[in-house]
């Protein structure tokens, strides 16, 4: 037992102090794990600088003019990025009116209509949905959704279309919004259904009136999240919205169309170099970092707002 | 007491009288005898399980209109479990299952064709913790009465309630600021506010200053005794002193423990009024409990 001072009968720093074993075991653990914080950010830092450094080759060297064409043909020196910014916008607007109602009506259901039992079993099924690799998708977003629902919706529409690639990303980002949507409305206490039943409201008004607002901030981080993995997929785009390497500026959602990361995935896959005019390369980059700041803005964005709607509450 | 005094509620054969307007509210009786006062609950042989769990066993009792009924006894003897009977609240926990009636005005609770929402807002229900929506004060108060429809003059109903709540004066001037800036006697006052917003006829509290300190405690006691002239109030306590000091009829629940099994069962072990549970219990348990001798 430790000295009271009562017993020995003065306090020191000494008895105060500690066994210096396990003082020098803790600062070891804590070294450890500031290495491997440090280490994630540093990466991170180095990705963003790499892609910084072609970037900016890109920017000095081009030729302004070849920035606002008719198209986004690299190859050809036609590097109009409003093309592919605004096939990744559309792309992104059609998947998340598919993934918003969709995961968020998901996620409705399975935190306050299921009963546990079913929750159980939905919620790993909703996770392996997630899962989906999106080649597959992609290929299930060309032979399927562009013909039996694009198509007959608009007879008029190309087999390749944005239209059936947005609804493809939609359904690949669906389970993601509905997952986050769910822990968001999961985590509103129980007392505050108790006290709305309490007060003679039924399911559906609780739900309206008092979880989703509980829970806005969440089910706003789960919307953007999926906004920034809608823009972010790849692959569906790739296959479905049929631009191979180059596309012409469109803003009809059923002709087809390039975004940022199908004109990024093209250049780079099927040679063994990114060929083409001198700045091919270094054009891929410039994408790539546009493509970062938008998914950083959005992140940061959504932080803003959680914590926003966090102060008023 | 002239006998014609003592108003028979109305009860309407089928459910619940629709509307609490339609409903003639019956004349306050102060002063009189309690157990004698028409009773708003008969429980008829109530038991309450979880899954298998039998969770509170035979309670017959009869809850006095107007009047303040205490629950008292132990911790896990089932106090809360029968309080949440009485607007069907358990109906939200899955596994709940009620044998024997619950009469509310003479009309079978559990009976197929009651709709709990109904029954929810005319029996209203403040909770251990002060659980205010995340939205501003006036939201909390308007909440209710805009679920149940009312047209009415809502900043009305907000002023009336908050007056009532004795809430008032303090949050007059920040009517639409969050309710939860409110210190935690202010929040449990604003949902007694809440829930004197819908009108009920009842209103049940589970253990609603064991949160408070002393003094937010005894503004709300006061608050009961000064709105008890027009709602019927069923309490649970922890607190004997709280019992003795607001209530005119206390229940006093234990727990037995099950021959075969090794779980408790809750009793009611002796029900009458408050001054007789505390000065003259017909019972031991009783008597240890309240003088504090309980093991
Ligand atoms: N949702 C539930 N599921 C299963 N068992 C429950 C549930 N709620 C309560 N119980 C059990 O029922 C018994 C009575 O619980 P209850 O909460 O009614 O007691 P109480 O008298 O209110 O206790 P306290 O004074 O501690 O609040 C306890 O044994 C408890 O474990
Ligand atoms: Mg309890």
């Amino acid at each position: 037992m430790a000295p009271r001072p009562g017993e020995s009968g003065v306090l020191s720093v000494e008895s105060l102090k500690g066994a210096p074993g396990r003082f020098r075991k803790e600062s070891a653990i804590r070294r450890v794990f500031f290495a491997a914080a440090a280490t994630s950010i540093l990466i991170s830092a180095l990705i963003v600088l790499s892609l910084a450094g072609e970037a900016w080759t890109f920017v000095t060297q081009v030729d302004y003019s070849s920035l606002w064409t008719d198209g986004w043909f690299p190859r050809r020196g036609m590097y109009d990025v409003k093309t592919i910014f605004v096939g990744s916008i559309l792309v992104t607007i059609v998947a998340m009116f598919v993934a918003g109602p969709l995961g968020m009506g998901a996620a409705v259901y399975l935190s306050e209509y299921a009963k546990p039992r079913l929750r159980r079993t939905l919620k790993p099924i909703l996770e392996i949905l997630a899962g989906i690799p999106s080649v597959v998708l992609g290929f299930f977003a060309l032979t399927w959704i562009s013909p039996e629902i694009v198509q007959r919706l608009n007879p008029e529409s190309s087999l390749f279309n944005l239209m059936a690639a947005g609804i493809g990303v939609g359904i690949l980002t669906t389970p993601l919004v509905a997952s986050i949507a769910e822990d968001a409305m999961r985590s509103v206490p129980q007392a505050l259904r108790e006290a709305s039943y309490g007060m003679g409201a039924r399911k559906v008004t609780t739900s309206t009136k008092v979880v989703i607002p509980a829970a806005v901030s969440g089910l706003v981080a789960a919307f953007i999240i999926g906004i920034s993995r809608a823009i972010g997929e790849t692959m569906v785009v790739a296959i479905a919205a049929g631009a191979t390497g180059g596309s012409l500026f469109n803003l009809n959602v059923f002709e087809p169309g390039q975004t940022m990361t199908a004109a990024m995935a093209s250049m780079a896959a099927g040679t063994d170099a990114v060929k083409g005019a001198g700045l091919t390369f270094q054009s891929l980059f410039f994408v790539g970092l546009l493509l970062f700041l938008i998914t950083l803005l959005l992140n940061v964005s959504a932080g803003r707002f959680v914590r926003r709607v966090r102060q008023r509450y | 007491m002239p006998p014609e005094a003592r108003t028979k509620r109305p009860t309407a054969g089928s459910g619940i009288p629709a509307s609490r307007a339609n409903v003639a509210r019956p004349v306050a009786r102060r002063g009189g005898d309690p157990a004698s006062s028409s009773p708003v609950f008969r429980l008829d042989d109530l038991s309450v399980y979880y899954g298998s769990f039998k969770a509170v066993r035979n309670v017959s009792m009869s809850i006095p209109q107007q009047q303040i009924t205490a629950f008292i006894g132990p911790s896990g003897c089932g106090k809360t479990t029968l309080l949440r009977c009485l607007n069907r609240m358990n109906d939200l926990v899955d596994i709940a299952r009620v044998e024997g009636k619950v009469l509310y005005h003479g009309v079978d609770l559990y009976d197929e064709q009651v709709n709990p929402v109904e029954v929810r807002r005319r029996i209203g229900m403040v909770f251990q913790k002060p659980n205010p929506f995340p939205k501003s004060i006036y939201d909390n108060i308007t909440f209710g009465p805009k679920v149940a429809g009312v047209k009415g003059n809502l900043e009305e109903i907000v002023e009336r309630s908050l007056r009532r709540a004795a809430l008032w004066d303090e949050v007059k001037d920040r009517l639409k600021d969050s309710a939860m800036g409110l210190s935690g006697g202010q929040q449990q006052r604003l949902c007694i506010a809440r829930a004197l917003a819908v009108d009920p006829e009842v209103i049940l509290m589970d253990e609603p200053c064991s949160a408070l300190d002393p003094i937010a405690t005894g503004r709300i006691e006061d608050l009961m005794e000064e709105i008890k002239t027009d709602y019927t109030i069923v309490i649970v306590t922890h607190n004997m002193q709280q019992a003795a000091r607001v209530s005119d009829m206390c229940a006093f629940f234990t727990a037995e423990i099950n021959e075969h099994s090794d779980t408790r069962t809750g009793i009611l072990v002796e029900f009458d009024r408050t001054e007789t549970m505390f000065s003259n219990p017909q019972d031991e348990r009783t008597e240890n409990y309240v003088t504090g001798r309980f093991g």
